[in-house]
């Protein structure tokens, strides 16, 4: 018998002869092709038996130089496809918060109507973006179930974008000043028609997963957040708000038309452990897909009329000057900072994005945990690596 | 508090290591301020109960041209919803800036990039290594005069 099974104290471990058992931390690899770490994500954990010790993150595995490409762009809109491929899961979302920082160095306002169907695309991205994240967050803990029902929704409401713009994934849908294309004639009727569908659904995914007894072992009472390390690590989206912290800068910092509607900001309660737990941050995630549907169909049912393209510049030169603007996207906080220097293509663009961010807090909020939690907490973050490397 | 306010309180604090306040005829207001004093004034933002810039949002390299570069921080308060943004330039030839990742833990990976993209040196730092980019890349390929190389380790990288 080990004189110390527990590893409680500091006394080194004996056999029953008395002969000391020489310990040491193991350092082991997770990824970067492991399929828990949702990409070319490479964890250095180091480890005491199952415990883990330290994580230190490596990330770069696919850094496509978004940066240093859109400074050689000949001109603003074209940075917009390859904005798409930040965050290939919510790409409307980017491509917003783009056209947003755009719109503000040239001082343009946008037709009412392009505002209404920029929200409803980014809330229906944002709910196809949660499916997928709580669908392979469910794979991760070890319920294959639940991730084909929310693909075989989440593929409805790529039906929709495909409708509107041809596309599934990467949309090339909002440009400054406008869109694209108007809406295809059938869509409004077909978006609600998906809204009615979808929403009895949640109630099926809660009795499949969420309150699944096996599932909350697994993730409730694991990586625990704290409201002020997230803050001061500058965790945005469901990550702060697993958290308790109430910040929605579509609430606090309302962008686009967000004042105009009737929705509320769900938070981490704690409900089935602590605040802040890996089963709070996917609870949030839930609960923003019955807000987001709350605010689609409030947009759907006053669309107005109009113009979606009388506000795209020909040419667009804007003059020097920087902005940093941010607006939601479902993994938190889209920054850009656009630097203009007066010619017609980007001086300088930084993208602050959400699961970089969100990332960096990963060590502090998985030492002490089993190697089995290190997927549980990785997976609750929700990150996308096209957008953590750029 | 309004930037103003946030301007004159720096400025009673710290005179001319305020370089610059701009408000008027930029399409955002922002600080220019000395880079020696930046971890002082960042200090001061962070803690002040008036100020208490507790999030930072943002933390971006610039390459200025004209032989300077750039670090802007943008910065947020959660208590009293305001924001700043906060620039500093630094020599091109020697960029050596104080990190603030004592401050905001977050400042970490932002100033890891900084480094990696410009080759802006955080002193006192914890883990200053590159983020993005392999160990072993030559030079910082964000700044204005860096030149693609072609090759990386022996293999032809067309560009």
């Amino acid at each position: 018998m080990p004189s110390d099974p527990t590893g409680t104290t500091d006394a080194p471990l004996t056999t029953s002869t008395g002969r000391r058992i020489r310990t040491e931390e193991m350092v082991l690899n997770m990824g970067p092709q492991h399929p828990s770490t949702h990409g070319v994500l490479r964890l250095e954990l180091v480890v005491d038996g199952e415990i883990v010790v330290d994580v230190i993150p490596h990330i770069g595995y696919l850094h496509r130089c978004f940066e240093k490409h859109s400074e050689a762009m000949t001109n603003y809109q074209q940075v917009i496809p390859y904005c798409d491929r930040l965050d290939y899961l919510a790409s409307m979302n980017m491509d917003w918060a783009y056209a947003l920082a755009g719109e503000k160095l040239l001082g343009i306002e946008v037709p009412e109507r392009v505002e209404y169907i920029r929200v409803i695309m980014a809330e229906l991205q944002r709910i196809a973006s949660h499916l997928l994240a709580l669908g392979t967050y469910g794979l991760d803990v070890g319920a294959f179930t639940p991730f084909l029902f929310m693909f075989r929704d989440r593929e409805k409401i790529l039906d929709l974008f495909e409708m509107t713009c041809g596309a599934r994934l990467l949309y090339n849908y909002i440009w400054i000043g406008g869109l694209s294309h108007d809406l295809p004639p059938d869509f409004i009727p077909k978006a609600k028609a998906f809204c009615k569908y979808f929403r009895p659904n949640i109630k099926e995914f809660n009795d499949l997963l969420t309150f699944n007894e096996i599932f909350i072992k697994r993730t409730a009472n694991v990586g625990i957040l704290p409201a002020d390390v997230a803050v001061s690590y500058a965790c945005s989206g469901p990550m702060l708000r697993g958290s308790g912290v109430k910040f929605d800068l579509r609430k606090d910092e309302p962008y686009g038309i967000y004042d105009k509607f009737a929705w509320e900001v769900p938070v981490g309660t704690g409900e089935v452990g602590t605040v802040g737990d890996c089963w709070d941050r996917y609870m949030v995630r839930v609960r923003e897909m019955e807000q987001s549907l709350n605010i689609i169909e409030q947009a759907l049912d006053r669309i107005p009329e109009g113009d979606v393209k009388s506000a795209v510049p020909r040419r667009i030169r804007p003059p020097a000057g920087d902005v940093y603007v941010r607006s939601e996207s479902p993994r938190g906080e889209i920054g850009f900072y656009l630097v203009s220097d007066g010619t017609g293509s980007p001086y300088r663009l930084k993208a602050r994005s959400p699961a970089f961010v969100n990332l960096s807090v990963c060590p502090e909020i998985c030492r002490g945990y089993m190697i089995a939690d290190i997927v549980a907490i990785v997976g609750s973050v929700d990150i996308v690596l096209g957008e953590v490397d750029r | 508090m309004t930037f103003d306010e946030i301007t004159k309180k720096l400025r009673d604090a710290f005179g001319d290591a305020v370089i610059e306040a701009q408000s008027e005829g930029v399409p955002e207001a922002f600080l220019k301020v000395a880079p020696a004093k930046i971890h002082e004034i960042a200090a001061l933002l962070h803690d002040d109960p008036d100020l208490r810039f507790d999030y930072l949002m943002c933390l971006s390299g610039v390459d200025n041209g004209k032989e300077t570069l750039g670090v802007v921080y943008h910065l947020y308060s959660m208590v009293h919803r305001h924001r700043l943004a906060l620039k500093t330039d630094l020599p091109a030839a020697d960029p050596k800036l104080a990190t603030v990742s004592d401050l905001w833990p977050t400042a970490n990976w932002h100033e890891r990039e900084a480094w990696d993209m410009f080759g802006i040196v955080f002193e006192n730092h914890p883990d200053l290594r590159r983020i993005l980019l392999p160990e072993d890349y030559p030079g910082h390929p964000l700044r204005k005069d860096f030149k693609v190389p072609g090759f990386y380790n022996g293999m032809k990288v067309p560009y």
